[in-house]
């Protein structure tokens, strides 16, 4: 069989549990795909040896009929996640040349089950951004295309190289990260589903921090399934992270009935925005029918804080990037700027982080600096953490009266063209995470599953978030939605 | 509430980042941008509203006050930029 690349991660596991492929077989057929996909500068490092190695091992385990789900699956992994030996570097100048000694707990638990690594995918620079336009890598670029045009379109951001390499079949799934809508996001601009997991699900040790009240890691695939299984073996409470939640890990895929009668979905008036495209407002409301002739029954609910979550996340993210991003200093790991005569520390501090750090990473540390620093932290800092008290409440209001999902737009727009944003005021690219953020700062489950194509031709998505700690029921919710939703587009091969 | 140059200056010095003098009125007007779409949250009634510092009601996990690794000097210092003698190496900070 040709264009192995291109299984699903649930037909992968099927046929090489039944001896039909090898994961040697799988992990070749990906490589090159891989090489055949520069284009796309979906990948900022190549690990092809490690991955025929993983692979050889995971055919071992196979023939003994040892085999999670996982096993001998091939994946893309976001640059955020330490791994062992292998460049990771937040798509920032100033980790160049860090190759970490350990490796986070997630791919730790990814390859103990079995999996691959093809490589480390691009982002956004430390998952500051929305566009993938901020890596120190150049942007990766989205393997769909407008209609009849070839202008280069963002894969979105920050989590940008992983939805392009699954889209594109240069990988079967990848791990993402999310801290106000970095998976959800690019996953709606590309046409996959991706996952952001309720806080604490997921063990965030061993992943470079951006906001650690808000960072999540989670899978990026095809599909609903496949989101499902590699969730379970992404999830866990780990010891190092005393954020990640000590509770047992369901069986995320056995709970894909697609049985969703008497389901309760809420749908927020808030977040029916001004000037929002009528195809989105169009495609919100067949998502909805498309549930309601499942058998569920559709409510209207008001999340009355909806419109300061935006300017909360952007006090509360930069305050915790300004002193997680402190450790960037040219003394223990990474970039150092070159001192001249008679420079002495505080120059090589200031220099170092200058020449190292982005624009827009740069912009957000030193607001950050600003909103914590003395004077400024009631007005701006404990206010906004209040202001975040408040949008958690209205959820738990809305699910307290039954409600057991909540359906929204993805983003507010389909993927637009790279630099097209570039002289935008750079609140203007916050605004793509109008309708993911709210989920980062309530803690909650989100997932985006695309449902349809614009008059462009391009995917657009839709949200479901769910109730803490269930996954398994919006997994179902959203399994039922791609069902009837029947997305099976691809983008047309350019690269 | 806008952010004059100094302030700017100011802000970029908490960060530790170098802001050459013919930037700092530019980053002056980006940040007073930040900052005034951020104003938005000065309308929000706060009055008796706790401050999040934790979004799942969980007590924090405590775990036995042991070293449980150590003696890794070499990978430690394997990705600084000047390690020497088994120290990180800076610019000289003492007189």
């Amino acid at each position: 069989m040709d264009e192995l690349n291109k299984l699903s991660i649930t037909d992968a596991r099927d046929m090489l549990r039944a001896k039909e492929i090898t994961a040697v077989e799988l992990t070749t057929a990906c490589l090159d795909a891989v090489t055949a996909g520069d284009a796309l500068n979906a990948y900022s490092a190549k690990t092809p040896e490690i991955a025929m190695e993983q692979a050889k091992a995971a055919d071992a385990r196979l023939a003994k009929g040892d085999a999670p789900a996982m096993c001998g699956i091939p994946l893309g992994i976001k640059d955020l996640f330490c791994t062992k030996g292998v460049p990771s570097q937040a798509a920032s100048k100033i980790l160049t040349g860090f190759k970490p000694e350990y490796e986070s707990t997630v791919t730790t638990q990814l390859w103990n089950a079995g999996a691959v690594m093809l490589g480390k995918l691009n982002m956004d620079e430390f998952a500051m951004g929305s566009s993938n336009e901020t890596s120190y890598y150049g942007p990766a670029v989205n393997p769909w295309r407008r209609a009849g045009a070839d202008t280069k379109l963002t894969p979105g951001g920050s989590s940008g190289g992983s939805a392009a390499a699954v889209a594109a079949d240069l990988c079967l799934a990848a791990t993402g990260t999310d801290t106000g809508g970095s998976i959800r996001q690019p996953a709606a601009f590309t046409g996959i589903t991706g996952v952001k997991p309720t806080y604490g699900r997921i063990s965030r040790w061993g992943v470079i921090a951006f906001a650690s009240s808000l960072d999540q890691a989670g899978p990026m695939t095809k599909n609903v399934r496949d989101a499902a299984i590699m969730l379970e073996a992404m999830s866990g409470h780990d010891p190092k992270d005393s954020t990640s939640v000590d509770l047992a890990v369901p069986n995320f895929e056995a709970l894909l009935t697609g049985d969703i009668r008497g389901k309760k979905i809420g749908i927020p008036k808030e977040y029916h925005l001004d000037g929002m495209p009528d195809e989105i407002e169009a495609l919100w409301a067949k998502g909805a029918q498309m549930l309601r002739d499942q058998g569920a029954e559709v409510v209207d609910v008001s999340l009355p804080h909806t419109k300061y979550a935006l300017p909360t996340y952007y006090v509360l993210a930069p305050a915790e990037a300004s002193s997680n991003l402190a450790r960037y200093d040219g003394v223990r790991y990474g970039y150092r700027a070159k001192l001249k005569q008679g420079e002495g520390i505080t120059e090589m501090y200031e220099r170092t982080r200058a020449e190292g750090f982005g624009p827009e990473v740069k912009r957000r540390v030193m607001i950050g600096a600003y909103v914590l620093s003395a004077g400024f932290y009631d007005a701006y800092y404990r206010r906004a953490q209040r202001v975040r008290t408040l949008i958690k409440q209205d959820f738990d209001k809305v699910y307290a009266s039954g409600v057991d999902a909540i359906l929204t737009p993805a983003t507010p727009s389909a993927a637009f063209g790279l630099g097209e944003m570039a002289d935008e005021d750079p609140v203007k690219m916050y605004l793509n995470d109008v309708f993911t953020v709210t989920v980062n700062l309530a803690g909650l489950p989100g997932v985006s599953v695309p449902a349809g194509l614009d008059k462009q031709g391009l995917p657009l998505g839709l949200q479901l978030i769910g109730r803490p700690w269930e996954e398994g029921d919006m997994l179902n919710i959203a399994y039922a939605l791609e069902n009837a939703a029947g997305f099976v587009s691809k983008p047309a091969k350019w690269w | 509430m806008s952010i004059d140059k100094e302030t700017a200056r100011r802000a970029a010095h908490l960060a530790r980042i170098a802001v050459a003098e013919e930037d700092l009125d530019h980053l002056a007007t980006e940040l007073s941008n930040i900052l005034g779409f951020m104003e938005q949250l000065a309308e929000v009634d706060v009055d008796g509203v706790e401050p999040m510092t934790s979004v799942t009601p969980m007590r924090l996990k405590r775990r036995t006050d042991v070293v449980t690794d150590g003696n890794m000097q070499d990978k430690i210092l394997s990705n600084a930029p000047d390690a020497r003698e088994g120290f990180f190496a800076v610019p000289k900070v003492v007189e």
